[in-house]
């Protein structure tokens, strides 16, 4: 595998907007991500596929994914 | 439990996107529920916005008054939180005044359908040029999950406890029927689709209106035994809709008692606002 392939995601969270409604959670195909109490946290970043799914369905600007 | 982009990727995905750009700051968090559908329907629209190119001071965002019509809080547009109801008299009158001014109307089922259903078959009637966003969430949100007029049969609300026997609108065929000359629907579940449909809802000329199926998690999920916002999202949005691009091709029972989405009716007639100032200028030539 190459370096590029090799280079994780930066999946930013915002605890002050996530509401933990786990829309994200439930939606991205990798099981990524996951809720630790009332906010979603990042559980598996080796398993993302940055396809933006968690984002585009997030209803409170709380989770953003950047290469 | 979910389906990836993979269908909608196709083409340059639009996001991560700087949201920023256009909220007010420190307007957030916004005052809608965990899992509410409004704020998913609010970045599909501000993503539609930038593809569109729009100037913010150049918008002008007008909403009546439910949780749906909190949505121009939070934007740097010319903003207007009006009365129940009348988010298109107000609109109308920003457009008439200034019809370079791209107007868009952000509206609930019950703000659009039910105290301002007048103003609505009027407004698409009329053909006058503004995007008409319904957020259609099935329920008075704001006032504790009464029915409004899109709750489906049998919908248990605050005051349906038995369920509803009101059949409920088409808010599309209603459009269409009234004269709006762009219809379409869409969902919060398929928000890459949304943000497409109303892009081109932004680039019609005249009454455009956009039905927008969005979740109420807080009353009409509880009250109608959905689990999550999740679990609405995929029964009432996924699996309740069908495109209309694969509704020819689906077996009769796959299509069965769900909803189109996506542009439903597209035609060109003259504009209000044009043909007004036209007159105008024909009187003031004094033919
Ligand atoms: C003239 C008037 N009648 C009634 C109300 C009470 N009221 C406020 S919001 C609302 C309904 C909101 O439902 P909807 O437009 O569907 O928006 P949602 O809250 O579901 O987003 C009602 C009946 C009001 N504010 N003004
Ligand atoms: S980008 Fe996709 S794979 Fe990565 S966390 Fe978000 S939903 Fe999961
Ligand atoms: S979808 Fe947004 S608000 Fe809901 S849990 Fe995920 S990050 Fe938090
Ligand atoms: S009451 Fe319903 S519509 Fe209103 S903010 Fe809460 S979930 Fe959204």
């Amino acid at each position: 595998m190459g370096e590029a392939a090799k280079k994780l995601p930066n999946i930013v969270i915002n605890p002050k907007l996530c509401k933990g409604c786990s829309i994200c959670v439930d939606f991205c195909p990798t099981n990524v991500l996951e809720m630790r109490g009332t906010c979603v946290a990042v559980k598996d970043l080796a398993a993302c596929t940055r396809c933006q799914l968690c984002d585009l369905r997030c209803p409170d600007f709380a989770i953003q994914v950047f290469d | 439990m979910s389906t990836p982009v993979s269908a909608e990727k196709k083409e340059k995905i639009s996001v991560p996107f700087d949201y920023n750009k256009y909220l007010r700051p420190n307007k957030l968090p916004h005052i809608w529920c965990p899992g509410c559908g409004h704020g998913i329907v609010l970045k599909a629209m501000l993503r539609a916005i930038d593809k569109a190119g729009l100037e913010k001071d150049n918008i002008a965002l007008v909403s009546g008054i439910g949780c749906s019509s909190r949505t121009p809080g939070y934007v740097d547009f010319n903003t207007l939180h009006t009365l129940h109801g009348r988010a298109l008299p107000f609109a109308t009158g920003i457009k008439m005044a200034r019809p370079d001014m791209k107007v868009i109307v952000v509206t609930g089922d019950g703000d659009a359908l039910a105290i301002g259903g007048n103003h609505f078959i009027h407004a698409c009637r009329r053909n006058i040029d503004l995007t008409v966003l319904v957020f259609t969430n099935a329920v008075y949100g704001m006032t504790g999950g009464q029915y409004s007029p899109t709750s489906p049969l049998g919908a248990i609300a605050t005051t349906s406890r038995y369920g509803n026997v009101e059949p409920p609108f088409d808010t599309c065929e209603i459009a269409k029927a009234a004269g709006a000359t762009f219809v379409a629907r869409g969902t919060a579940y398929h928000t890459l689709e949304l943000e497409k449909t109303i892009h081109e809802a932004l680039a019609h000329k005249g009454t455009s209106v956009v039905d927008i199926l969005d979740a109420c998690p807080t009353y009409f999920g509880r009250m109608n035994k959905y689990k999550s916002a999740t679990h609405m999202m995929e029964t009432m949005e996924k699996d309740g809709t069908v495109s209309v691009k694969q509704v020819d091709k689906l077996p009769a029972d796959k299509v069965q008692g769900k909803m189109l989405r996506g542009v439903l009716h597209k035609i060109e007639r003259p504009e209000y606002c044009e043909q007004y100032a036209s007159l105008v200028q024909e009187k003031a030539q004094g033919k």
